[in-house]
């Protein structure tokens, strides 16, 4: 460190502090600073356009109007298509089921690992990652035998399109996982439940009431991950012939494309307003910026 | 710093603890019991998931008529609908991971030069979430309303700019809209894969190097490059797979012909099955694991290179 002054700026912005630290230096810093205020800009207008226009075209393909007016009837006809309603209900259904199938498999298991079996930790995480390594087509050709097996002995049950919150459960799990494990560390979990179980809470008690109130919001973004995927989820349902809300989506398109638009930009806006709000407001959450070295990605 | 998770239980507490339930009996003689409970998450996990791979992978190598066989599997090598099929897939994946993730880095980095805790910041992140994870069939749908006929951009430029449009639609349909259309998923996981090694460049090494009288040139060709290098790979290899992987956008989106592999393996499971090919779908599958498995292993090796400097 040259001079006492950078060091309390470099203090005061550890990260990204750059461009304040940079006018230290001399005329050639700040110049190569105003260079990089231009570049950062440039990129930024370029990826955004690209980010932003296809968005900016369903805005206008869907609220497009005879004659060059606008309008907002394909999002009115939304509710004139009862396919539509059924499998945005559908979809709706399953994502709650998987919400909760997922939290009663996940929570539990992984406060156990944090509290009796630390040892066990890495076999979990690397379980709960593994959908990652094995594409959602691949699960569909490997599970349809079992689907069909379903579909014929279970009767109704095993014929419901419900039935696939089971493997949306298993899709979700790389995030799930990365979501409540970042709700897990931000507190001493051990010392809570040795705490609860000492006052004479047994264990669903001292889970339910003691730490899941602690990593809410481990749990809250792990949830809206879950709802995000199953909204969106095609792949599987298409293949098993279950009329989820892309798979309806996709069949209106061939229909009236404009409706079929309408439907997914609101969808996304949905999505957005979700993600955003768990950003922003709860802790340990999906887009925190300073923690999380490895992020895992999309299917 | 993975190896022991924050909230292991320190011994004072466990002394306590013990006192009070399970008798003083130590918890190590009920290491059969603590491991019970795992059972319900190894059970759902083994059934749907394991066992549908295990499904595949041996009838991957089982005949129409049951029995073993290489036939499925050799097919992959021979029969040239599936080898350009594999080849295609993969030039794609390629192609999408280096632009994606090219673009990522260099907007996760506009991204993080300004204030690392701003309103930019959160809401580029929470846009990338749900744009990483927004393809399939909403994504081909905003490219159809962007460059199909009737799509925005080309109006624009008939009825705005009167020109004609410059390009004939179809373009959208084949591969080159699966590029342009990729592209558009694999630039939002890059910056959010990304952005937490972009955080662990400290500010220190940016005033070392200028104190020694290194531009950003040289800050980046011998500082930031060298650190950085094994996150961008590694971030490469699972763009790499998220493309390879997907499935709906191109079914959504492609017209003609299944010219990618995931769209074959479909096209094996809805189409009518021809005797004694039962299971090429699942050779097709198998090949899929494969492939991706082994960039996954090449991943995991790096990361683990890459987290040495991460904080």
């Amino acid at each position: 460190m040259t001079s006492p002054e950078g060091a309390s700026l470099g203090a005061a912005a550890p990260k990204g502090g750059a461009l304040l630290a940079r006018p230290k230096g001399a005329g050639r810093g700040r110049r190569s600073s105003r260079g990089q205020l231009g570049a950062r800009i440039a990129i930024l207008v370029v990826v955004f356009g690209y980010l932003l226009l296809p968005l900016i075209a369903m805005l206008e393909f869907s609220t497009r109007g005879n004659y060059g007016s606008r309008s907002l009837d394909s999002f009115a006809a939304i509710f004139s298509y009862p396919d539509l309603i059924d499998g945005i209900a559908t979809s709706l259904e399953i994502a709650v089921l998987t919400v909760f199938g997922m939290l009663l498999l996940l929570v539990p298991t992984m406060v156990w690992t944090v509290v009796r079996v630390p040892r066990m930790r890495r076999v979990i995480e690397f379980m709960c990652l593994l959908p990652l390594a094995i594409p959602a087509i691949v699960i569909v050709v490997g599970i349809a035998p079992i689907y069909h097996w379903m579909g014929t002995t279970l009767g109704g049950v095993g014929g419901s399109p419900l039935t696939l919150t089971l493997i949306d459960i298993i899709l979700v799990l790389p995030y799930a996982y990365r979501a409540i494990d970042s709700g897990l560390r931000t507190v001493d979990v051990a010392t809570l439940a040795d705490a609860a179980r000492s006052l004479g809470a047994g264990w669903p008690r001292t889970i339910l009431q003691v730490i899941v109130p602690n990593i809410r919001g481990g749990i809250l973004s792990a949830s809206v991950l879950a709802v995000a995927l199953v909204l969106g989820e095609y792949t599987i349902s298409s293949l098993l012939s279950f009329d989820t809300l892309q798979v309806v989506i996709f069949l209106l398109g061939k229909r009236d494309s404009y409706v079929a638009v309408a439907v997914a930009l609101s969808a996304l806006v949905f999505a957005f307003v979700l993600l955003y709000v768990i950003a922003r407001f709860a802790p340990g959450a999906a887009g925190r910026p300073q923690r999380a070295p490895e992020e895992e990605p999309a299917p | 710093m993975t190896e022991t998770p924050a909230p292991m239980p320190a011994p004072p507490g466990s002394t306590a603890a013990g006192l009070v339930h399970d008798g003083a009996g130590p918890r190590r003689l009920h290491g059969a019991g603590n491991y019970l409970a795992f059972v319900p998450f190894f059970a759902y996990v083994g059934l749907f998931l394991i066992v549908p791979t295990l499904i595949v992978a041996v009838g991957a190598f089982t005949g129409g008529e049951g029995g073993f066989t290489f036939d499925n599997v050799s097919r992959l090598f021979t029969d040239d609908v599936f080898v350009s099929a594999f080849i295609k897939s993969i030039q794609l994946a390629i192609g999408t991971a280096i632009a994606g993730a090219i673009f990522g880095a260099l907007l996760a980095w506009a991204v993080v030069r300004g204030d690392p805790n701003g309103q930019l910041r959160q809401l580029v992140v929470a846009a990338s979430g749900v744009l990483a994870q927004f393809g399939g069939v909403m994504l081909a749908f905003a490219f159809l309303a962007t460059f199909s006929a009737k799509g925005l951009v080309t109006l624009f430029f008939i009825n705005v700019l009167h020109v004609g449009s410059p390009y004939d639609s179809t373009w959208l349909f084949g591969l080159t809209g699966l590029v342009v259309v990729y592209a558009y998923f694999q630039i939002p996981l890059m910056l959010i894969v990304f952005l937490p090694s972009l955080d662990g460049l400290r500010q220190e090494w940016y005033d070392t190097s200028a104190s020694l009288g290194g531009g950003s040139w040289a800050f980046w060709r011998h500082v930031g490059g060298p650190i950085l290098a094994p996150s961008f790979l590694g971030a490469l290899l699972l763009l790499f797979t998220n493309a390879f992987s997907a499935y709906a956008t191109a079914a959504a989106l492609v017209s003609q012909g299944s010219p990618i592999i995931t769209l074959q393996i479909a096209n094996q499971l809805q189409s009518e099955v021809v005797l004694g090919q039962e299971n090429v779908g699942k050779a097709l599958a198998l090949g899929m694991i494969v492939v991706v498995s082994l960039v996954m292993a090449a991943y995991a090796l790096i990361q683990q290179r890459a987290s040495r400097w991460v904080r």
